[in-house]
């Protein structure tokens, strides 16, 4: 069944389901759990290299031959400045625009400091950059990122690497609510493909994961079964769910009830 | 001269960024460079002259969540 792409920063979409490609148990496995999620972007990080090895060259050329698209993140940083300057050089290398922007303020929770975030989306979008902007759930952050040039928005779902799934299902709800032309992607938190689904089901429009696939007992097989949930959901949010009711039923017809009802006891 | 080169303290003969990216054997290699905190685009390495006590850092792609 054939569903409408879609946009991002005028880049159509038809997986909605973008991928990490940290923690995996080696870089063929990495690869292959690409292919099974048919993920048509991965998310990428710059970092120092360990030793006197080329290993990030090697990783750049695995993900090129992918023949995804990059979204480079800034995790780690905790400062405005570090994640402006990150943001630039990953511009540079990964030759792309796109920036997934995290601003960290806190340890434990690896919360957004939503205060560094907008004002470094701010200086990124005046800058040219495409901000996929990593937030809490927040009404009011979600319309100063808005205001200060992001064109998506990425809520986490619960905190980075928790696989706790939706933490705040009402509050997620009436973001989507709040801006229903937004492109929203849930990002962080999610552990089983049933919460993928439960996001796409609460029309979000894609999510976004990693160690949910990479710390699978078989992550190719777990890419592929993120897949099919993300796809799900998606129907199912297009196709409209039925209302919830307190009191059962019946499925089946009453009408024509064999015996009439005359053998209840 | 001293300077600190992805955090670690280096004793170093270039004199600019671009050199000290061969210095170090970078030259090849898919890097992106910052000096005391700020980006310092390819195309200006040449023209970046590294002083005593500079922080450089040379970042390379990773993987990412």
């Amino acid at each position: 069944m054939s569903v409408a792409p879609l946009a991002l920063y005028g880049v159509d979409l038809t997986s909605r389901l973008l991928a990490g490609t940290a923690q995996y148990p080696s870089p063929a496995i990495l690869a292959s759990a690409v292919k099974a999620a048919r993920a048509e972007v991965v998310t990428v990080s710059l970092r120092r290299e360990t030793g006197n090895g080329r290993s990030g060259e090697s990783f750049w050329t695995l993900i090129r031959d992918l023949g995804v698209k990059v979204l480079p993140n800034t995790a780690g940083c905790r400062s405005v400045k570090e994640a402006v300057t990150t943001a630039q050089m990953a511009r540079e290398v990964f030759g792309t625009s796109w920036i997934k922007l995290e601003v960290i303020g806190e340890d434990d929770t690896l919360q957004p400091d939503v205060f560094g975030l907008v004002e470094a989306a701010g200086i990124l979008a005046r800058d040219g950059f495409s901000v996929f902007p990593y937030m809490t759930e927040d009404l009011v952050v979600a319309e100063k990122l808005l205001g200060a040039g992001c064109e998506v928005l990425m809520p986490w779902g619960a905190p980075i690497g928790s696989g706790r799934g939706l933490n705040n299902r009402f509050g997620l709800k009436a973001l989507r609510a709040h801006f229903p032309n937004v492109p929203l992607i849930v990002d962080a938190g999610i552990g089983t493909p049933s919460h993928a689904a439960e996001a796409m089901e609460l029309g979000y429009d894609a999510v976004l994961l990693n160690t949910a696939i990479a710390k699978a007992g078989d992550p190719v097989m777990m890419a592929e079964a993120f897949a099919g949930a993300v796809e799900a959901g998606r129907l199912a949010y297009l196709a409209g769910a039925m209302e919830p009711r307190n009191m059962a039923a019946p499925s089946t017809p009453t009408a024509g009830l064999p015996f009439g009802g005359s053998l209840r006891a | 001269m001293q300077i600190r080169v992805n955090g670690k303290e280096l004793n170093v003969a270039a004199a600019t960024l671009a050199a000290l990216l061969n210095e170090l054997d970078y030259q090849d290699a898919t890097v992106a460079t910052a000096l005391n905190q700020s980006f310092v685009r390819k195309a200006d390495r040449e023209d970046t002259h590294l002083h005593e006590g500079d922080a450089v850092e040379i970042l390379v792609p990773k993987q990412g969540g």
